[in-house]
């Protein structure tokens, strides 16, 4: 049923840090690369040496410029995949069932087998987490990799979504949002991680770390007055260079 | 939002079937035999070409019968189970008159709530997606009712019923139009809060995750059709209410009726290509488009 459930025993989900995304799209890449060699029908690609490219991505990066009021632009990347939604408005809307929130861990998924491809899922969802795949013709999205976190045969560090396992920044953390004890738990109180759209009502479980300050113009900052009557630390030139230095003078 | 064909197609013509129903089966006009038949058939050929029509637009419509499992949460699943209960009781109830030529009153006014209730359900499609600001709203449910209802009148010749119902539905939409302008500003959805980076300062998008489109930008960021939309709306709102109106008040002809028809029908068609290329997706915002 495309109920959702009341509650789950555990949340999963990510925190993304917005601070330290470099935005080098080698999320994008891995996690690409892996639900197209595993789990469901292959991430396709249409055209992709055309003048049309497109193909399905689970993980998308945005970059943003934003302008303070009184401080120079700042370039922020934006890493976007499903959020997992607690109230998950693609879920109910979905006429087949083939959209479900387990209520083991709270991942949303899609069983291609029952999708018929009307697409509602996807207009459902405010952050453009869902793609249909353009050659499938099934509804895709983030599986917060399923086929990796629980599979005993992946060396136990390998056991954590793919875009994380591979993100040189360190900027996607993956775990349990319901044990406030968990990594990404502290992380959200610490760093003061946010919801997206909120006023959507969507409950997303994935949360957004804000870019830490920056520093300030040097022109609020304090300058020594006594500056001026610092001895220079470049002194007179020697040997050659002095020499140099007296002769160009002269002419 | 992309116009796909197959739902304009999809949306108009069982609007106007289940209106055709709703009318028959309330029998102000109840044909019998032969005219009864073809007035049938025409509103069979709409509801059941519309949902047809629908299946077109299906990545996997070989696998459309598993759309009827959702009804308890999904109002495109309650929508195919209501369109199939109402044909299945309007067809017993089109079959008495048709070959019988008995009027079964309680088994077409069941057919008539019904058929208002699968358009509703049939709005309620668009009207529920919080999504799309510019259907989130009152007015998606009484212009779809209002359009199934004035067309179905229509078609059936119920002209006072028709007059009225495609007077006040176009009031309704040139109310919408103009309020939905401002809906997805008055939504609160915005870059700021799309992004969560409204705290630091004004946002703007500098580069998409892709130099080319994608399938979100295709189905959910369509702005070419905006361009024209004031110019559209004038042409749906003469084809599609004022001159059928005008030529229903004439002295009644078939010719007439039937122009009437044609023109309703076209000026529908303007108006559910609008409907869709004037929805603003609240995705766009993070393409830095509306
Ligand atoms: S982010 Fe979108 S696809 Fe993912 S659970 Fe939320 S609404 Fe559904
Ligand atoms: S596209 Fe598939 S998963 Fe999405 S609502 Fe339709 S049937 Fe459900
Ligand atoms: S969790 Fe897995 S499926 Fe989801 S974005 Fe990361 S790599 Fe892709």
């Amino acid at each position: 049923m495309t109920d959702l459930p009341t509650s789950t025993a555990r949340k999963l989900g990510l925190v993304i840090d917005l601070d330290t995304c470099v935005g080098c799209h080698a999320c994008v890449v891995a996690c690409k690369g892996w639900n197209t060699e595993n789990y469901g029908a292959p991430l396709a690609d249409k055209d992709a040496y055309g003048a049309e490219p497109v193909g399905s991505f689970l993980n998308r990066i945005h970059s943003y410029e934003v302008q303070p009021a009184n401080a120079p632009a700042q370039l922020i990347h934006f890493p976007k995949s499903c959020l997992h939604c607690e109230g998950a408005p693609c879920v109910t809307v979905c006429p087949t069932g083939a959209s479900y929130k387990r209520v083991e861990d709270g991942i949303v998924l899609v069983n291609e087998s029952d999708c018929i491809g009307c697409g509602l899922c996807a207009w459902a969802c405010p952050y453009g987490a869902r793609e249909m795949d353009p050659v499938e013709n099934v509804m895709k999205k983030c599986t917060l990799c399923v086929d990796r976190i629980y599979n005993e045969n992946l060396p136990e560090i390998d056991r954590e979504p793919a875009c994380v396992r591979t993100c040189p920044a360190g900027a996607r953390h993956f775990g349990d949002f319901a044990d406030p004890e968990s990594n990404v738990s502290q992380l959200v109180a610490e760093r003061g991680g946010i919801e997206l759209m909120p006023e959507q009502e969507t409950k997303p479980v994935n949360r957004y770390l804000p870019p830490r300050p920056k520093d300030e113009w040097a022109k609020d900052a304090e300058i020594d007055v006594l500056a001026p009557l610092l001895a220079p630390v470049a002194e007179e030139p020697k040997g050659l260079l002095g020499w140099l230095d007296k002769a160009l003078e002269r002419l | 939002m992309h116009p796909a064909g197959s739902i304009i197609v999809f949306t108009a013509l069982s609007g106007l079937g289940f209106g055709m129903l709703f009318w028959l089966g309330l029998g102000h006009f109840t044909p019998t035999y032969w005219t009864g038949f073809v007035f049938f058939a025409v509103a069979y050929a709409l509801s059941v070409g519309g949902l047809l029509a629908s299946t077109f637009h299906l990545g996997h419509p070989e696998r459309a019968l598993k759309a009827f499992t959702q009804w308890r949460s999904s109002w495109l699943s309650r929508e195919g189970w209501l369109a199939c209960i109402t044909l299945g009781v309007m067809g017993l109830y089109a079959a008495a008159l048709v070959f019988a030529g008995a009027w079964l009153a309680p088994l077409g006014w069941l057919g008539a709530v019904g058929s208002l209730v699968t358009v509703y359900a049939t709005s309620m499609i668009y009207a529920q997606l919080k999504t799309v600001p510019r259907w989130n709203h009152w007015t998606t449910n009484v212009l779809f009712l209002g359009l199934s209802l004035g067309g179905g009148a229509l078609l059936t010749g119920a002209v006072w019923p028709a007059i009225v119902l495609l007077l006040s539905t176009a009031a309704v939409q040139v109310y919408a139009w103009r309020a939905g302008d401002q809906r997805l500003a008055e939504s609160g959805t915005d870059m700021a809060t799309a992004t969560g980076l409204g705290g630091i300062g004004a946002v703007t998008a500098f580069e998409p995750p892709h130099t080319g489109g994608n399938y979100l930008t295709h189905e959910m960021v369509f702005v070419v059709g905006r361009k024209h939309a004031r110019k559209l709306q004038n042409i749906a709102l003469i084809l599609g209410f004022a001159l059928p109106v005008l030529l229903l008040m004439l002295p009644s002809s078939h010719l007439l009726a039937l122009l009437a028809i044609g023109l309703h029908l076209a000026g529908l068609f303007v108006l559910r290509w609008l409907f869709f290329a004037q929805a603003e997706h609240v995705v766009g915002l993070y393409y830095g488009k509306r």
